[in-house]
């Protein structure tokens, strides 16, 4: 297989986009999908201060990569969770890129340890609270997020959700019609009030699966193991549906997540109802006076069509 | 060939010479789950793979909440 723009051997295929691509293209390619992305949703500025959530994943590393190489003005923080030797690793390579990577671009790195503050680590406060994992992890990295990026005055905080992430959210809050979570799910969240920081996700029209790619052509060392707290959880069922249906029909979570947006973003039109629509569109078959749009319905022509052959 | 997979980690061999494509067949794997990966190279679904080859299926979904 070769690359659709320069023809040589291509590293990669995106059947949503019926196109392969080489290294060179391909990050060509990723730039422009965030760039477009940036300029979309009006994320920020490049004279805007970034504060990027990393966790040591491939989506945050490849999202702090990808400013610091278009030359935005991008320091990162990272939430040590006290999940053991897992955050031990990731925490290393986040260390890693921000030393190697980072600090060339002069791009700072803040830590919090969730065990300094509250004693415990994550495990443990979840046990002690009652609540899942997963939901205490969230709440305490959304709020440890909005206080370093308040404290050290950051103009927006980004994070690396992809396309499979905000697909997966959007069709578990669909599956439980949860509509109050749905004006949530935009790219860009303005600081809607005093004590919120704006919030954005760059990374919302690439896959999953192209920002591993990103990371592996990139030499970015991040962690390959899935957290151990994560195992069983709902988003990762939605996800594999998600990719089934990906994989049969290539262009399935960008027409989903995106066709999501187009809509939130037209204005409400006064609602009309079947009934109405059917009168404004509908009149009598000239053949058989039944309702159609068109001049002869779909039935009499279908059957003036069969007769014509067995003739 | 030697694949080695994740989730949990594992090596297992495989007789080539055979497609990526038939190599996720094979597996049972999704391809949108996961990437192939040759010595420290990515692949395309359509490259042949031969017995001699260090291959790597990297799975790249993550997520919790």
């Amino acid at each position: 297989m070769n690359c659709t723009k320069c023809k040589t051997r291509a590293v990669i295929d995106l059947p949503r986009h019926n196109a392969a691509f080489c290294k060179g293209c391909f990050n060509v390619y990723v730039h422009d999908q965030v760039s477009r992305a940036i300029k979309s949703e009006k994320m920020f500025g490049k004279d805007d201060r970034i504060l990027v959530a990393v966790s040591g994943g491939k989506d945050s590393l490849a999202l702090w990569d990808i400013l610091l190489k278009m030359g935005y003005k991008a320091d990162a923080l990272y939430v040590n969770l006290g999940i053991g030797g897992y955050s031990e690793v990731s925490h290393a390579k986040v260390v890693k890129f921000s030393e190697t990577v980072a600090a060339p671009h002069s791009a700072v790195l803040h830590v919090h340890t969730v065990e300094q503050e509250a004693g415990a680590g994550i495990r443990e406060l979840a046990m002690l609270i009652h609540r899942p994992t997963c939901s205490t992890c969230g709440t305490i990295k959304r709020y440890q997020f909005n206080r370093v990026a308040l404290e050290h005055k950051y103009d927006v905080m980004a994070t690396g959700h992809n396309l499979d992430d905000e697909a997966a959210r959007l069709l578990g809050n669909v599956l439980r019609w949860q509509e109050e979570y749905l004006d949530k799910q935009s790219p860009s969240l303005p600081a809607s009030l005093d004590g919120f920081a704006k919030k954005v996700k760059p990374l919302f029209r690439l896959s999953e699966r192209e920002l591993a790619a990103y990371s592996v052509l990139n030499r970015i060392d991040y962690i390959v193991e899935e957290c151990p707290m994560a195992k069983g959880a709902r988003t990762l069922l939605y996800k594999e549906v998600l990719n089934r249906l990906e994989t049969e029909s290539p262009g399935t979570k960008q027409a989903f997540y995106c066709g999501f947006l187009d809509k939130q973003r037209k204005p409400e039109v006064s609602p009309t109802t079947m009934a109405e629509k059917d009168q404004a569109m509908l009149h009598p078959c000239s053949v058989c006076q039944q309702p159609t749009t068109a001049e002869v319905c779909s039935y009499c022509k279908m059957m003036a069509r069969a007769k014509t052959h067995s003739v | 060939m030697q694949v080695q997979l994740s989730h949990p980690p594992r090596t297992i061999e495989i007789k080539g010479p055979k497609k990526a494509k038939d190599l996720f067949k094979e597996l049972n794997l999704v391809v949108e789950a996961h990437l192939i990966i040759r010595g420290d190279e990515l692949v395309t679904e359509d490259e042949m793979l031969y017995d001699q080859d260090q291959i790597e299926i990297r799975p790249v979904i993550s997520g919790g909440t």
